[in-house]
């Protein structure tokens, strides 16, 4: 992201962090988008399922894409960390209507 | 902002395209190779007598379903299915299929499906064909084409994965690469030959926008074939991990009762009217096949199944159904699935391109290439880079050892991989015919020969070992049909003058890619020459050091 020249180890920590927050927070941000995404889908559930899977990496790559354009790798975290929350979050409670309504 | 985007996007893309670089150039080479696995299959198993047209020419359609129905109530009387194919013209593979035979037994108790078996049977007069000569043992050109994903000396899970990883890496590399690209369509029409890296980068750009969509479409479905391995999340979260639970899954999505056949026997309505009534519908020939089949609780039915290749869902070709007792047509089952179903059909279907016709295959074909070019001028862009920046930095007395071993691995991935492949090509003439592992000793020749290549960059000054390498892989794809013509009969000598379009066109492409590669050698020969001559060459690969 900066030249070569500016090779310290500060910025060396900051890469490596960033493209953990991008490769594994992104994919447990999409993983809960997955999930979501299939409860929300007005389909059939095995086809939503279906639909979400297939979409998701398209999610994976807006999320990585994401995580290096933002401005730090704290940040990069922090989205990755409370979107995951927030996504998992929304699914636990719609699975939980569901099962209320169902029972 | 908009700066900053292009710049961190530039980073990614430099990066993400190194580390996956070198695999998705294997992929594309051997995935490119895999649009004529069932051609390059038949070349290899030079034995194999090839139906050049149609079996049944001549032969009453009603005639011959007469034969067959005869057949099968002497083979298997009590029968789960019938299925009658009748001769057509099939494009997976793509060859004529003459008259065929299959039943499914009634399952004994406890088992989900009965034992099945087929025969081949004479149009005419129904007799049984004698099966043909034994080919060798060959891996084919499906073992190309499943090398693609399935790679080789690991296992398949591990592989699937692998490539799995690096086809996202290569998503992420073409979306920040459009990214970072200012204005694509100028850069499109930008090209300044023999400027070095300029060259390179122009070159890079001029390929991958070419082939844009190709590029992006066979990476986002190559991610849907393996979709739940790769992101398992929401099935595992909804339905549960376990393989009963995933099995249930399947069933659910694909609308799958159980399994469970009444025994059938000789319709009592004729089936050749049926056929005709297909055939009035879908075209004269375009009827594969005939099927007879009783689900439980409903009546016995015939499907008429029409040839795969009509649509973009290839493999659920267009059906009729028909009441086997009243000969009324039946509403046509819904296709399972819906949408997410049929999306996900599409997307194989894209991606394998088996509905296409010749040109369509071999557009595909060079769609491939293009792919390949696009990673190769990726690959040597990155170190035609590097070689520059630590020259400038005044450390060119020191070798850098990342650089020169990326530009070592570039040699012996985009010069030698096609050597090696060609090498594929020579062990099936050369190794004896009954050795043992004979399939397995032409991928260990592949692979032998690939590893030499890089022995062979690591051991030769940089620029010799791409001149000489590209020399050797047009001297070895030259070469293929000389062997073919020395150790078979199925030369050009003899398959030019009797139309065999497939064998020839193997044994010519065989030729244009080694013109290919003499062509890139001599370009990239050139580039060695002091300055002044210097010419690009779009597929091959030249770094500068050579020069010094």
């Amino acid at each position: 992201m900066k030249k070569e020249s500016t090779l310290t180890p500060a910025y060396c920590w900051s890469v490596a962090s960033r493209v953990a927050a991008a490769a594994l927070g992104g994919y447990a941000l999409t993983s809960a988008a997955t999930v979501l995404m299939s409860l929300l889908w007005p389909a059939p559930r095995a086809q939503g399922v279906l639909w979400a899977t297939m979409i998701s990496f398209t999610v994976y790559t807006v999320a990585v894409i994401w995580a290096f354009h933002t401005r730090s790798a704290a940040r990069a975290w922090t989205g990755m960390v409370f979107g995951t929350l927030l996504l998992s979050g929304i699914s636990w409670l719609l699975w939980l209507a569901e099962r209320g309504g169902g029972a | 902002m908009k700066e900053h985007l292009r710049q961190s996007m530039a980073w990614l893309h430099t990066w993400v395209g190194l580390v996956a670089g070198w695999l998705l150039f294997f992929v594309f080479v051997t995935g490119t190779a895999g649009y004529f696995q069932y051609e390059i299959t038949r070349w290899m198993e030079p034995e194999r007598t090839m139906q050049l047209d149609n079996p049944g020419e001549g032969v009453a359609t009603g005639h011959m379903l007469e034969l067959a129905l005869q057949r099968l109530e002497q083979v298997a009387p009590v029968a789960a299915s019938w299925r009658i194919t009748l001769p057509h013209e099939a494009m997976a593979p793509r060859e004529w299929r003459g008259l065929e035979i299959r039943w499914e037994e009634m399952p004994l108790p406890g088992h989900e499906w009965g034992a099945s078996g087929s025969e081949k049977l004479d149009p005419a007069s129904g007799a049984l064909l004698p099966a043909g000569p034994e080919p060798r043992e060959t891996a084919g050109g499906r073992g190309l084409y499943r090398m693609h994903y399935a790679l080789h000396y690991m296992s398949y899970d591990w592989a699937i994965r692998i490539v799995g990883i690096a086809t996202m890496l290569m998503l992420l590399a073409i979306v920040s690469g459009v990214i970072t690209h200012k204005k694509i369509f100028k850069d499109f029409f930008t090209f300044r030959p023999g400027k070095g890296q300029r060259s390179w980068l122009d070159a890079h750009n001029a390929v991958s926008v070419m082939a844009l969509p190709f590029f992006l479409m066979i990476t986002y479905s190559g991610l849907v074939f393996f979709l739940f391995t790769y992101m398992p999340a929401g099935r595992d979260v909804l339905y549960g991990t376990g393989p009963a639970e995933q099995s249930a899954y399947y069933d659910e999505l694909f609308e799958r009762g159980e399994h469970k056949h009444e025994p059938i026997g000789k319709p009592a309505v004729a089936l050749a009217p049926l056929v005709a009534q297909a055939e009035a519908e879908w075209g004269a020939g375009r009827v594969a096949s005939v099927t007879i089949e009783r689900h439980e609780g409903e009546p016995p039915e015939i499907l008429v199944a029409q040839v795969p290749g009509g649509s973009l869902d290839f493999w659920n070709p267009a059906t009729l159904r028909f009441h086997a007792g009243t000969g009324e047509r039946l509403e046509p089952e819904p296709r399972p699935g819906g949408s997410a179903g049929l999306t996900q059909s599409v997307m194989f279907n894209l991606h394998e391109g088996l509905f296409a016709d010749i040109w369509g295959r071999w557009l595909y074909f060079v769609a491939g290439l293009l792919g390949c070019a696009m990673i190769g001028t990726g690959l040597v862009l990155w170190s035609v880079k590097r070689r520059r920046h630590h020259l400038g930095s005044g450390r060119e007395g020191a070798e850098h050892f990342g650089v020169r071993l990326v530009e070592a691995l570039n040699v012996a991935t985009i010069a030698g991989l096609p050597l090696a492949v060609a090498a594929y090509f020579w062990a099936n003439r050369l190794l004896p015919v009954d050795i043992a592992d004979r399939a397995a000793w032409e991928f260990h020749s592949l692979f032998a020969v690939w590893l030499g290549t890089l022995f062979y960059a690591r051991a030769r000054p940089l620029a010799r070992a791409w001149v000489e390498l590209l020399w050797g892989a047009c001297a070895a794809y030259a070469l293929v049909p000389v062997i073919n013509a020395l150790t078979s009969d199925r030369h050009l000598g003899q398959t030019l003058p009797s139309g065999d379009w497939v064998l020839a066109g193997f044994d010519l492409t065989m030729w244009a890619l080694a013109a290919m590669f003499a062509y890139t050698a001599i370009k990239v020969r050139r580039r060695l020459a002091p300055a002044g001559q210097a010419v690009q060459a779009a597929a091959g690969a030249m770094p500068r050091k050579g020069v010094a």
